[in-house]
């Protein structure tokens, strides 16, 4: 069976070891093509104008000045970009985002675009668009969004997910419950009940790329869009669409990425730089601004979070749950939904409730950002987890052993778990000799499970088989951190050959089916079944190939370690073929060969990670510095180590800024007061440790090699490690991220008073 | 539209003319006008190191620095970095130590390495750590990037 998911044990040769990456060497010599790095002959170079009102109803765009400007090539409005949704909600989101139609929604909402000669002339011309603008009033917090009377953002909106359904619109976009059991009588059957509320705020994934395209449409409808993306066959359809194109006359090719965490899964400027291509009828280059990516591209949720956990004096939780509030944007999103879901996966509760509250903001819309939402649930929840462990005074590590779940467990999100990696991540934090290395003064230490559920989705796959023997590898999921060292050593461990006789490409939409983006942790894991089944096909090609030249039937023909194998005495004297005598001889044997593979890869494992955080506190100015950092997780099977630990590292990274110092901060006007990386700052390098991995291996049942995504997970468990770590040493709880040195020395203060 | 100005220069060792608008900076000279694109466009504001380049020797974020200023001086970027075909031991080591993930920060960083060890040929994992401090990376967590730094100093004292 070619396309058989089931994880089957095996000794692998290629898979687990540590070669070189294919793209390695353009990487480090500048030669690799990220989205600003390709031209076309007569481009036109692009700008946006971006409202500078939090919400402001446009009342009218004179264009004119700037249109008549020489160099000047293409102006477009919404006009230009008109309603071709066909009543399709979250494709009118995506539109009205793209470009602001009657009312500019948040501080960086594109309102017009302009396409030049070059950029000193885009930029005259975007000074000469005049928009008059009626302000009006905004909101920017999500709690206040919530009250009565808060402006409302998208008068579009109704409350979902409650009945009966209101009558009027509401700043709630939706509201989402989790959960089984009853809390009310767990909490009345619990020794104590720890009921706290927590604040996070709303930070960008920051990758070092901003958004950039080069778009090219011609007057009959044909298209091609290079672009910096985690998924170009999902732009291609969604762009196709906002211009009313036909998806197979777009051809999107994916430029190296730069970054992307979750930011390059939507089209952002894309549409209007196809938009501005079309109207000029030349090819248009639009690159963002660092300023425009903070203003306008997909920061994750702000938060608000209550949390309330009941347990027994022996350490059993006997009811869980939690209020999650999340903002939006100023378009719907299901970003509280996945911060009820996580927030509690990490245990088996017989009784625990969540509810999601998606609110709508004057901010931009949230995007997804490395298991989006997780991160602020793990963080209220994992701190109270350890609150609740000191008030009956039992170690949090064993706390959390007590309390984790098991195969067997229904998951306070619904599925009942299979194989899953929390135990053993928990008792491999009991085992790690960080736990016993000793803090210096002034430090503290913490720890902290996360979880994400990992995703696979529709995935295409070619495998052909060159007349060298080598073998190219083509996929459709974008590479954004080491995707083809995985897949290159899959298809060398499925065929039996050396990893370097296989290349992997990243075919653009023209080239392969439909895939799904690279997100949820999916690479690896939907590619590399992907992978393995067109592999597995090609195998069952090369032997019937192998039969036919011996001329004995193909169930006598075995593949085994790159060659064809005749079985049984009475073939004996057949001496093998390998994989490069089938292809020498292929032109005579039935033509190329090669192997296919379209699935919707089901399956993808749940993953786990606890971390342990040593952490030092001035004690004069609560500045604060980790000083030790440890990540242990289950990969299901780690394909290419190096870039598994560095998933663990990097997603650890991020979290430690976001859990020290990153925020995105609006002024009273609604306005973004820190739009760059001065201001927005993430981590540098002399701002953290090493960080250790431990990489664990419990496979997923559910892919033949046993994997899990590993890329997301590593983000979740950082800010409570960092809260408990500087509970541990200020003996204060901090409830409001990031847990910056003024918000630190406040606490302090407030305990001591 | 404004005359250009004709700047003489040395980029990677060659002798190289461009015309350009005093307001340009080296970053887009080098990126629009001459076709290098491996220095990168993070920030444009200083801030990341993406677009480390050397001007005399000297690091800086050719972001800015004004095209016009590159006029009788000698520019090093990342395209400069390998010697024909065999590699500088910062680019094998960053290959060998999976320094990088999505590597946009990679030619920033290479640079700055490369500033480090002209300067200093046995730092300390904390003057690694500050030498780079200046150059962003959003996907490693840096651990591999101070390890394949280390292992260049280590490989070169033996040279």
């Amino acid at each position: 069976m070619a396309d058989d998911p089931k994880f089957k044990n095996r000794k692998f040769k290629a898979v687990g070891t540590r070669p070189p990456r294919p793209d390695g060497l353009d990487k480090v010599t500048g030669r690799a093509k990220y989205g600003a790095d390709t031209f076309a002959p007569g481009q036109l170079v692009a700008l946006v104008l971006r409202s500078p009102h939090a919400h402001a109803q446009i009342k009218r765009i004179d264009t004119s000045k700037a249109e008549k400007l020489k160099g000047v090539k293409a102006v477009i409005t919404s006009k230009d970009l008109p309603d071709v949704t066909n009543g399709d909600r979250d494709l009118y989101d995506t539109l009205e985002n793209c470009l602001a139609r009657d009312r500019a929604l948040y501080d960086g909402h594109a309102v017009a675009a302009v396409a030049a000669i070059d950029e000193l002339t885009a930029r005259k011309a975007l000074k000469l668009i005049r928009v008059t603008y009626k302000v009006l009033p905004h909101v920017t917090d999500v709690d206040a969004a919530m009250k009565p009377g808060a402006p409302i953002v998208q008068p579009r909106v109704y409350t979902r997910g409650v009945s009966p359904k209101p009558k009027s619109p509401s700043n709630v976009a939706k509201v989402s419950e989790f959960g089984h059991g009853d809390v009310e009588a767990g909490f009345k059957a619990a020794d104590v009940v720890v009921e706290k509320s927590y604040k996070t705020e709303q930070t960008h994934q920051g990758y070092i790329e901003p958004h950039a395209c080069l778009a090219s449409v011609g007057p009959d409808g044909h298209g091609e869009l290079w672009v910096t993306t985690q998924g170009h066959f999902v732009y291609r359809n969604t762009c196709a669409a906002l211009l009313g194109m036909d998806v197979a006359k777009l051809k999107v090719t994916a430029s190296e990425i730069g970054g992307g965490f979750g930011g390059k899964t939507h089209v952002w400027m894309e549409p209007i730089a196809l938009a501005l291509s079309r109207k000029a009828n030349r090819p248009v280059k639009l690159e963002m601004t660092r300023d425009e990516v903070f203003r306008s591209t997909g920061p994750t949720s702000s938060t608000s979070i209550d949390v309330k956990i009941g347990v027994k004096k022996n350490g059993t939780i006997t009811a869980a749950s939690a209020e999650l509030r999340y903002q939006d944007g100023a378009f719907p999103g299901i970003w509280a939904m996945l911060g009820a879901m996580t927030a509690y996966a990490c245990y088996d509760l017989k009784n625990v409730k969540t509810i999601g509250y998606d609110v709508l903001v004057n901010r931009p819309k949230v995007a997804a950002y490395r298991a989006p939402s997780a991160p602020m649930a793990a963080f209220a929840v994992e701190s109270t987890i350890n609150e609740v462990a000191a008030k009956i005074g039992m170690d949090p590590v064993d706390f959390r052993i007590k309390n984790a779940a098991k195969e067997g467990t229904k998951s306070s999100y619904g599925p009942t778990y299979g194989p899953i990696g929390i135990g053993p991540t928990l008792a491999a934090v009991k085992k790690h000799p960080h736990m016993r290395g000793k803090l210096g003064k002034n430090q503290g230490r913490g720890m902290a499970c996360g979880f994400w559920f990992n995703f696979g989705g529709e995935t295409c796959t070619d495998l052909n088989i060159g007349v060298d023997g080598t073998v190219t590898l083509t996929v459709g999921t974008v590479d954004v951190g080491g995707a083809r060292a995985s897949l290159s050593l899959i298809a060398a461990e499925e065929l039996g050959i050396p990893y370097e006789r296989v290349k992997c490409n990243i075919a653009d939409t023209g080239s392969l089916g439909h895939n799904h983006m690279t997100d949820g942790s999916r690479g690896t894991f939907s590619s590399g079944m992907s992978t393995i089944f067109a592999a597995r096909h090609a195998i069952e090609e090369l032997c019937q190939r192998a039969a036919n030249t011996w001329e004995i039937p193909v169930k006598d023909v075995v593949w085994h370690e790159g060659n064809a194998i005749a079985k049984g005495k009475k073939h004996k004297q057949l001496q093998p073929l390998s994989l490069g005598d089938l292809a020498a001889g292929s032109e005579n044997t039935g033509g190329p060969i090669a192997g296919h593979s379209q699935i919707v890869a089901d399956g993808a494992g749940v993953s786990f990670a606890s971390h342990i955080c040593d952490i030092e506190v001035d004690p004069e100015t609560s500045a604060t510095k980790v000083v030790r950092y440890t990540v242990i997780q289950d990969a299901g099977k780690a394909i290419h180590p190096d870039y598994v630990e560095g998933q663990f590292q990097g997603g650890a990274a991020q979290g430690i800024g976001w859990a020290l110092n990153e925020e995105y901060i609006y002024g009273d006007d609604g306005r973004l007061q820190n739009p760059g990386f001065l201001d927005y700052r993430i981590p540098v390098c002399s701002d953290l440790p090493f960080i250790d991995t431990q990489i664990l291996e419990i496979p997923n049942p559910n892919h033949p090699y046993g994997i899990r995504g590993v890329g997301e997970t590593s983000i979740v468990p950082p800010l409570a490690a960092i809260g408990n770590a500087l509970s541990d040493i200020t003996g204060v709880r901090m409830t409001h991220v990031p847990m910056s040195p003024p918000r630190i020395r406040k606490a302090i203060k407030e305990k001591q008073a | 539209m404004m005359a250009g100005t004709l700047v003489s220069t040395m980029i990677n060792g060659d002798a190289t003319e461009f015309v350009c608008q005093t307001g340009e900076t080296l970053l887009e000279v080098l990126r629009n006008r001459l076709g290098l694109t491996g220095s990168k466009e993070g920030c444009g504001t200083g801030d990341c190191g993406a677009c480390s380049v050397t001007l005399d020797g000297r690091l800086v974020c050719s972001c800015l620095v004004l095209g016009v200023e590159a006029q009788g001086r000698e520019v090093g970027t990342v395209e400069g970095l390998a010697d024909g075909d065999s590699l500088h031991p910062l680019q094998s080591n960053f290959i060998k130590h999976a320094a990088l993930q999505c590597g946009i920060c990679t030619p920033g960083f290479l640079i700055a390495s490369k500033a480090l060890l002209d300067r200093n040929s046995n730092p300390t994992d904390e003057e690694i750590r500050f030498a780079l401090a200046g150059n962003l990376c959003r996907c490693t967590g840096y651990d591999k990037i101070v390890r394949a730094v280390r292992a260049t100093a280590t490989e070169l004292r033996k040279k």
